[in-house]
């Protein structure tokens, strides 16, 4: 699933700088299991130390959406 | 009561000399949605809120000083070496006029911590939702500044916390389900 969402604003022929194009929104994996259920996979405690949470349905990794079109 | 240890949740380095950043960083620092708000927060709503979340709010409250100090570690390494004439090119400059390089409680646009920033309504529910919007926000502010830096171990350190206020997030969000008592109850509608 895709948890990086986007859209596109209006742009009118009046608007006074070019168009951004789309804008983009994060929808993290907690928005989808707001409660834990048990028994969940587990990184190594190393693995889990550098991602900052122990299970990977909750790891979401984030980068500039912006940067991917060229920006 | 607490128990320090000396040393960070998650390494900070910083590779580049940029001390713009430490502009942005300072938001998490002092501002509305920054680790010393959600500290803050947390750790005064315990005291008003179910037995059964009080610990949550502990945990999350302390894990939240430890944010703010690797936030403070950053913008330290990212002025610590700035010449007046840098921290003036980074837009540091009215902050170099009041505070020199040192570090003040005080949002991205040098508007000083106030309290009015925590909210503690009483009502649990209330509360916690508070909360959730907290950690959301904070994720938010932690996203902006990774859009806006270049640098790829800062970064890497932004990540870590971010992700940190996902978890965060779910806690609280747990939290709510726990006080509605409506769990491993059969639910017929």
């Amino acid at each position: 699933m895709k948890r990086m969402k986007e859209y596109t604003p209006y742009h009118s022929p009046n608007d006074p700088c070019p168009p951004i194009g789309k804008k983009y929104y994060s929808t993290p994996p907690q928005l989808y299991i707001p409660f834990q259920p048990a028994n969940l996979p587990q990184y190594s405690p190393k693995e889990a130390l550098a991602k900052g949470t122990l299970w990977p349905a909750f790891y979401d990794y984030y980068d500039n959406p912006y940067r991917q079109r060229g920006n | 009561m607490w128990l320090y240890e000396k040393k960070l949740q998650y390494p900070v380095k910083v590779s580049t000399c940029n001390p713009m950043l430490a502009k942005f960083l300072v938001e998490q620092y002092g501002g509305a949605d920054g680790e010393l708000a959600a500290a803050l927060r947390y750790l005064n709503q315990r005291y008003s809120i179910p037995d059964k979340v009080i610990g949550l709010l502990t945990d999350i409250g302390t894990e939240e000083f430890a944010h703010l100090e690797m936030i403070a570690t950053m913008i330290y390494k990212l002025t610590k070496d700035a010449k007046p004439e840098q921290m003036k090119q980074a837009g540091l400059d009215a902050h170099y006029a009041s505070h020199d390089s040192a570090l003040f409680y005080h949002n991205a646009s040098g508007v000083p911590f106030t309290t009015a920033y925590i909210a503690a309504k009483g009502d649990p529910i209330a509360d916690l939702y508070e909360d959730i919007a907290a950690e959301e926000k904070a994720r938010a502010t932690y996203q902006w500044i990774i859009d806006m830096s270049d640098d790829p171990d800062l970064n890497d350190s932004l990540r870590f916390l971010r992700e940190r206020e996902i978890i965060h997030s779910l806690r609280f969000r747990e939290a709510v389900e726990i006080l509605k008592e409506e769990r491993d109850r059969k639910v017929f509608f």
